[in-house]
């Protein structure tokens, strides 16, 4: 492609840093790449907001401003009553509250700005960020300003915040803190024992015990009852879930060794036999608590759960005897008659009744090239129009459309359990507690006939002993460190047990358009005989004159100099004419410009844009799939280790080159709707294959929802993406093979740990079974286990990370560690 | 040795007090966000009347 205006010296915009392509626009020496920028940077002036551009030094932390107006009346239907009612989150006559995610926001400086958004709108009370889920809280004083005129402030600003039906479902997530209580308990409980246990490990207790009797002991029961009752639950009710569907987990030896701990503790303290092992059981929890909680972090302004709801819009216009009333979604019906202007999204299936439709796509599916629609059809939920107001009328609900109905799917249903079936920890459980449980009974075996105290004591301890504590923190510990490495590479995984659902994945799907394919590029080719500089220069001057999408992609790849253009016409579904040095050029479709060709292309499946310059008809253009760098090599790497296949939604245009890519033993389907590529998915797991989806539309949200790791291509990570279990930043496409060798490495580290724990674990066995295992030694053990199991799996990964090559992020503006910390 | 009753009763009382502290501050909210105070704190106060510099 060829940058149009000649850039002797590269200017940075002052407003967002970005390289101007363009000549820039100068105000008060300051070069901005836009208006749209100069514009905002213009408002922090008059309001003395310049600070923001001090903030951060070397970053330029402004948003590029799209010049797209934003004018008020777009967002007066927030002002309405009923849609008031639903986002507010607190209301009152002199005060409202509302709650906005801002996706946008992503330094310093943005919190600064929208937390001085007061200076802007004298309504505005108060503004406060939470910038690690994106929201901001805005008070504001409902005499003063409006909602609409605070929504578009934000827009002006370049923080444009997402308003969507899922903003009225009425869900509020809550974080759940039951975790930290859990721990600052259990810690506080942990800590106070052991300092209680002090003259047991200076082996006092004769001398205490002729003064204080057991009064320790008792203290100790006491305080350990918080960690018995509300700490170790957790691994109670997850070992019980286990056991009820049949299948022992890691939770059942981890139950039973905490129970047995907390059972001979209290018949050594009350038969004043000794002082119990409470030091190692409050110790126990604790630690495991920590690995429950590496466990559950994870990106709080990433959301991995979203439907349809997310992108859909909160209200639609409708005409009622011709006058225009907005609505709540929710509310609308079949046989309801809609407005939908540039830019807005196609609520429910609806028929065409007047207006020209471009329908874009993109989001549903990722074709990348809008879809002209005539009067009379049935435009698709989901589309966004881009040019003119349509009007439509709406033939089925929103939850009933083509594309929504995917969620009325069971697999939408259920709830996934806790217990998760398949991980390397829970599969060793089973094996475990078989272990521990011969152990054990051999040990009473062999001294019951010697010695029945012995014999009683030995089993004890080895069940004690056995707790397979240092095992289920290695998992979580490990996982969580992939999770931050891959998030240096804008690969963003749900959770941990994702990355193993990757490591043993044998079949890759891929989603065509979009995923393969850049969804905003196109390659266009030209067809036909083929065009002189000259003819060249005359078509690009008519095209510059027109904002159809399409014109501007031809446009942008032919050279010359640009012309003044004569009697410039737009004809709608047609194309667009105009003369140049008294020449008439036509760019449009085949029956516009390309009557000569429309015979031979009657079977022609791609978009094409035909042209005649006077009388001539040179040629055509077709609108190709540009595919993402480095897939070839991604591909023949993949397919080494991995069945392959390809799910489109589109005709099979592109067969030949994708069979080239894939090779012949790969599944190429076509013209799949979302049900059938959820079905094609179950039917390879009913195959026992275990499977990765790639896709990056919502035509592919039940795909992905079915598979066992569905990762979602998304160019921007905090924007739009469909439910699904990992997000790809598009850069690191090419590299997903490292990212999937990287985490079958993980699960090598695992195992490896697994090892390091089994050492400790055979000498606490050893011990038990002669029945020299006592509090003392059990409270040196498990903590040295504990933690040295947890460095071996830290430091294992980040050797192999390094190993790779994965440990040095890819720093770009947005920087990640910035944007997303966990 | 009696002694030790008393001191243990103190040290548990101050500990109690500490543990209903952290729990209070979980409740209250504190934990909802722990990254954004840390840099709205290094924000200075900005005066009316002092003039933008650049």
């Amino acid at each position: 492609m060829q940058v149009t205006a000649s850039t002797q010296i590269k200017e940075h915009c002052y407003h967002c840093g970005d390289e101007c392509t363009t000549t820039p626009i100068y105000a008060e020496e300051k070069a901005f790449c836009c208006t749209g920028c100069k514009s905002v940077y213009e408002l922090l002036y008059a309001n003395n907001l310049c600070t923001y551009y001090n903030l951060e030094a070397g970053e330029k932390p402004g948003v590029t401003v799209t010049d797209e107006a934003v004018d008020l009346n777009k967002f007066s239907y927030l002002d309405e009553e009923v849609v008031l009612g639903q986002l507010l989150s607190f209301k009152d006559n002199s005060l409202h509250k509302v709650l906005f995610q801002i996706p946008g926001m992503h330094c310093s400086s943005c919190i600064w700005l929208l937390e001085n958004l007061f200076k802007l709108d004298a309504g505005i009370i108060q503004s406060r960020v939470n910038f690690l889920r994106k929201e901001i809280s805005i008070s504001y004083n409902p005499a003063r300003t409006k909602l609409s005129a605070i929504v578009t402030l934000l827009h002006k600003i370049g923080y444009a915040p997402t308003l969507n039906l899922d903003n009225l479902s009425g869900k509020k997530k809550k974080k759940d803190y039951s975790i930290f209580i859990r721990l600052g308990l259990t810690g506080f409980c942990f800590g106070n024992i052991m300092l209680l246990s002090f003259p047991d490990y200076f082996s006092l207790t004769d001398e205490v015990n002729r003064e204080l009797g057991s009064f320790f002991g008792y203290l100790n029961i006491l305080v350990s009852l918080p960690v018995l009752l509300y700490g170790a639950p957790v691994f109670f009710k997850s070992a019980l879930q286990g056991l009820k569907q049949k299948h022992i987990n890691l939770d059942v030896p981890i139950s039973l060794g905490l129970l047995s701990l907390f059972l001979v503790s209290l018949y050594d303290i009350f038969t004043a036999n000794g002082p119990g092992f409470l030091d190692s059981f409050t110790g126990l929890v604790f630690f495991m608590l920590i690995g429950k909680y590496v466990q559950q972090r994870t990106y709080d302004a990433l959301e991995f759960d979203r439907d349809y709801k997310s992108y859909f819009p909160i209200s639609v216009t409708t005409l009622e005897k011709g006058v225009e009333k907005i609505i709540s979604v929710k509310e609308l019906v079949p046989g309801k008659r809609i407005r939908i202007r540039n830019q807005e999204l196609v609520p429910a299936d609806a028929i065409l009744l007047s207006g020209q439709a471009f329908i874009d796509y993109s989001f549903v599916s990722g074709e990348s090239v809008p879809v002209p629609k005539v009067v009379g059809e049935i435009i698709y939920a989901g589309g966004r129009q881009t040019g003119e107001s349509i009007q439509l009328e709406v033939i089925k609900d929103v939850s009933q459309s083509y594309l929504t109905q995917l969620w009325n799917n069971d697999i939408f249903r259920k709830e996934s359990s806790y217990a998760s079936f398949g991980t390397y920890a829970h599969n060793v459980g089973k094996y475990f507690i078989s272990v521990t449980l011969l152990i054990a009974l051999g040990a009473l075996i062999y001294w019951v006939p010697r010695d029945h105290d012995m014999a009683i004591k030995a089993f004890t301890s080895v069940l004690v002993i056995a707790c397979p504590c240092a095992l289920s923190l290695s998992t979580p510990f490990t996982l969580s460190n992939v999770l931050r490495i891959f998030g240096k590479h804008k690969f963003y995984l749900k959770n941990g047990e994702v990355a193993e659902n990757l490591a043993k994945a044998d079949t890759i799907v891929f989603d065509k358009t979009g995923t393969l394919t850049v969804s905003n590029q196109t390659d266009v080719t030209y067809h036909g005989e083929s065009l002189t500089a000259y003819q060249q220069e005359l078509v690009k001057s008519v095209l510059q004159h027109s904002t159809h999408p399409l014109s501007q992609r031809v446009y942008e790849s032919l050279m010359g100099a640009v012309k003044p253009v004569a009697n410039f016409k737009e004809l709608a579904g047609k194309g667009v004419e105009g003369e140049v040095n008294e020449i008439l050029v036509r760019v449009g479709s085949v029956s516009f410009a390309g009557n000569k060709y429309q015979q031979a292309n009657r079977t022609n499946r791609e978009t094409s844009v035909y042209v005649q310059i006077g009388e001539e008809q040179p040629g055509y253009f077709v609108f190709g799939n540009h595919y993402r760098e480095g897939l070839a090599a991604l591909i023949r790497e993949l397919r080494k280790t991995k069945m392959l296949a390809v799910l489109s939604g589109d005709n099979d245009a592109e067969k030949s080159n994708l069979q080239l890519l894939f090779g012949e033993d790969s599944d190429l389907l076509f013209n799949q709707s979302p049900s059938d590529k959820l079905a094609y998915i179950e039917n390879l797991k009913k195959e026992g294959r275990r499977v990765i989806m790639v896709g990056d539309g919502l035509n592919d949200a039940g795909a992905l929802k079915m598979s066992d790791a569905g990762i979602s291509v998304t160019d921007t990570v905090n924007g739009f993406s469909p439910g699904c279990d990992a997000i790809l930043d598009s850069g690191s496409f090419s590299r997903l093979a490292d990212f999937l060798r990287f985490t079958q490495n993980s699960l090598r580290v695992i195992l490896f740990s697994f090892g390091v724990s089994f050492i400790y674990n055979i000498i606490g066995l050893t011990l038990a079974v002669m029945g020299k295992f006592s509090p003392v030694i059990s409270a040196i053990l498990m903590p040295i286990s504990s933690i040295s199991v947890v460095l071996a799996a830290v430091i294992g990964v980040r050797i192999v990370a390094w190993r790779m090559g994965l440990t040095r992020a890819n720093k770009t503006k947005y920087s990640t560690i910035n944007a997303l910390p966990v | 040795m009696t002694i030790i009753y008393l001191l243990i009763a103190i040290s548990l009382t101050v500990a109690v007090i500490f543990l209903s502290s952290f729990l209070w501050a979980v409740k209250s909210g504190q934990y909802e966000d722990d990254y954004t105070p840390s840099v709205r704190i290094l924000f200075e106060e900005e005066k009316e009347e002092q003039p933008h510099q650049n």
